[in-house]
């Protein structure tokens, strides 16, 4: 019979291990998937994974787009994982994300058709706050009240829907679309707008960000104070309040920082690469970005390249319905099934596994 | 490295371009914004997609991505199915216009053919949409006469001009066969939601509607129209015929497969242009449902006769004399819309209460 054993520590081999390992174990559950459904399995796998990379019919192509994908999941991400760490559950990103675009394309709009080198500046400013904004109402809540900042935080995203919609219809409406909804192009207009920063990299200031956040969320967890007291709090609440850890304090840094980069990763889309304030401008990147921070580990390297993973399989996922005529659904089982591995083989990190004869019930 | 690649990148895309040129393989390529398997808008979509396959058999191949997002994601699809090497694409929700526009300049060679958009910047991008409201004025006329309490319920889903065009043509028609009928709208800001159309329609049953039109593509509200017993509702999009015959009495449906296999047809013999297709009615692009025999035979007369007019050309729903909901004049008597207007169509007409909401 099989045993789990506890480990006193968690196994550093494997914790390097394990994402490998999931990653080829979704590789054989999927492959059996799409045998199932009669599609070729190893080139389906070859589509979704290789061909992206270093198909010459795409790659030129779709290498760019893995980054303009993975930015905006990578910069929110990080800044979730800081309060996963902590065991503070920001579920509501994607709310944030939306609110750093609708505050970043009003202060451009609001400039239209002024050109000045501030205005980009300002908008980021104003994405970042707009974000902070949506993080603070569950963490002041959280902190006044000791209310539950995964719920009203996932709340809060179903508000900043209707609030985009609302945007899109109303006060952020191009004037000169006649009646249709959504708000001026801001990638067509210069001074508001995030362009590639090096041609046919993909490469524009917000993956730029998101690269800057690796960097700081690296340091900060290994050499700042704040970073030691987030990872105590994660383990041991009580250690940490022993090591005169402000808990209040921390939920309103944590909450704010990710909601900030929630933020900024909403502005930079809603000026870059999508363009304009619409009523469906918000994809799913807030709540993706939760399973990337997991699949990452809550490592800000790990979740850099989990961001670029996930990427990837969206971008081959499109690909694989284009070439083989795979479902959709399919493809979303596919990149289920890689956390589901994940989680599930992170018991190898924890527990150490015995056989033995026998049977001590 | 790099030239080299892009070298071998071009001789590729030029490789790729004579041959589709070469073979009489015409491929084909859809972008959904839903799944087939939503019933209503994409259901109808993909219906065609096949209706272009069995139309042409081994001559074509089409190839489709569902659930794609409206913004950056359409374009980067769109892109790659353009790699492919398709010839034509059909994109089909409104929100992928800016996306279809900024592919299509990238691609001259793809042929675009973009679902109820306006532009048009290259010459290889196309539009076309149906004259819903011609539908809508059927199924409002069969509303004004079935309604005991004199109130019809609309499930609107975004207050754009297609949809308030929509409700103004069938709030006409209902009023034209009954003068004490109230038009009541609850607007969901969604296309499809069966929770949140269920609950709209809850809403407007207990508001003492016994017809429910809707622009959301999901069979809830028949559903709780079903529940609720003696209220009726229509087929959107598609003919929705699991509720027939009550409570879904009749339906409009989108018919998209003439205009895909003439536009792959087009493709095919060289001859595709740049167009801006508005159809209705009289080509069939828009179609009404069986009329089911809830509906008195006199009724179902007087509907007949109007899809009849209509198909002949002799009748528009939006003919005057027709104010606008403040009273002023919108169209005098025997004027009839132009397109123009009905495009941006941004106004209630006289008589129905509420504001649009922005």
């Amino acid at each position: 019979m099989i045993r789990l054993e506890k480990r006193p520590q968690p196994s550093k081999l494997w914790i390097a291990l394990t994402p490998v390992l999931a990653v080829i174990a979704t590789m054989i559950a999927g492959g059996i998937l799409f045998a199932m459904l009669g599609k070729p399995p190893v080139e389906a796998i070859r589509t979704i994974f290789w061909d992206p990379l270093f198909s010459e019919q795409f790659a030129a192509y779709s290498r760019p787009q893995l980054l303009i994908k993975a930015g905006p999941l990578i910069l929110i991400a990080i800044g979730l994982s800081l309060g996963f760490r902590a065991g503070i559950w920001n579920i509501g990103a994607e709310g944030q994300y939306i609110m750093g675009a609708i505050f970043g394309a009003a202060v451009g709009l609001a400039f239209y058709p002024m050109e000045a080198f501030y205005i980009f500046p300002l908008m980021v400013i104003a994405g970042a706050f707009g974000g902070w904004l949506w993080a603070m109402i569950p963490a002041l809540l959280r902190t006044k009240f000791n209310t539950n900042e995964i719920l009203v935080s996932l709340l809060l995203v179903y508000v900043a829907e209707f609030l985009l919609q609302s945007m899109a219809l109303g006060a952020l409406r191009n004037p000169d679309n006649s009646g249709f909804p959504g708000s001026r192009n801001l990638s067509q207009y210069a001074s508001a707008s995030n362009p590639e920063l090096f041609t046919g990299t993909g490469i524009h200031w917000g993956v730029l960000t998101a690269f800057i956040a690796v960097i700081g969320a690296y340091i900060l967890l290994s050499r700042h104070i704040l970073g030691f007291q987030i990872r105590l709090t994660g383990q041991s609440e009580r250690a940490a309040r022993f090591a005169s850890v402000n808990p209040k304090r921390l939920v309103i840094f944590c909450l704010g920082i990710s909601g900030l980069l929630a933020g900024l990763a909403g502005m930079f889309e809603v000026s870059g690469p999508s363009g304009q304030i619409s009523i469906d401008f918000n994809a799913g990147y807030g709540f993706t970005a939760i399973i990337v921070a997991f699949l990452g580990r809550l490592n800000p390297v790990g979740i850099l390249l989990a961001g670029i993973l996930m990427a990837l399989t969206y971008v081959g996922g499109e690909l694989a319905q284009i070439m083989l005529g795979l479902p959709a659904a399919a493809i979303q089982i596919f990149q289920g099934m890689l956390l589901f591995f994940l989680l599930a083989l992170d018991v190898l990190s924890n527990f150490r596994i015995r056989f033995r004869k026998g049977g001590i019930a | 490295m790099n030239l080299k690649t892009i070298l071998t990148g071009a001789t590729l895309a030029l490789g790729v371009a004579v041959s589709a040129q070469a073979n009489e393989v015409v491929k084909a390529g859809f972008i959904y914004v839903g799944v087939p398997g939503d019933g209503g808008w994409t259901y109808e979509h993909d219906q065609s997609r096949q209706a272009v396959e069995a139309y042409f058999g081994d001559e074509v191949e089409t190839t489709y991505v569902e659930s794609v997002p409206e913004g950056p994601d359409a374009e980067r699809v769109m892109t790659q199915m353009a790699l492919t090497g398709v010839d034509i694409i059909f994109t089909t929700s409104f929100g992928y216009m800016e996306a279809t526009n900024n592919v299509a300049a990238k691609f001259p060679n793809v042929k675009f053919e973009h679902a109820t958009g306006f532009m048009r910047n290259t010459p290889n991008v196309s539009t076309y949409s149906a004259r819903f409201y011609e539908g809508r004025a059927v199924i409002g006329t069969i509303a004004g006469r079935m309604t005991k309490s004199n109130k019809i319920g609309y499930i609107g889903s975004f207050p754009i001009p297609e949809v308030i065009r929509g409700i103004n043509s069938s709030y006409l028609s209902a009023k034209k066969v009954n003068p004490d009928v109230e038009m009541k709208v609850v607007w969901v800001y969604t296309w499809f939601d069966p929770a949140k159309e269920a609950d709209a329609a809850q809403a407007l049953i207990d508001d003492g509607v016994d017809v429910i039109l809707q622009h959301t593509d999901s069979t809830a509200p028949l559903a709780k129209a079903a529940d609720a017993g003696g209220v009726i509702g229509f087929g959107q999009a598609s003919d929705m015929a699991a509720y027939a015959p009550a409570p879904r009495v009749s339906s409009i449906i989108d018919n998209w497969a003439p205009y895909y296999i003439q536009r792959v047809q087009d493709v095919m013999d060289g001859t595709w242009e740049s167009t801006d297709t508005w159809d209705g009615i009289s080509t069939g692009m828009v179609k009404i449902g069986d009329i089911t025999d809830a509906v008195p035979a006199d009724v179902k007369a007087e509907a007949m006769d109007l899809i009849a007019q209509m198909k002949a050309g002799t009748f528009s729903p939006f003919t005057g004399p027709i104010n606008k909901q403040d009273g002023s004049v919108w169209l005098a008597d025997g004027e009839v819309a132009d397109d123009g207007t009905l495009a941006g169509m941004n106004f209630y007409v006289e008589g129905i209460v509420g504001d649009i909401p922005n």
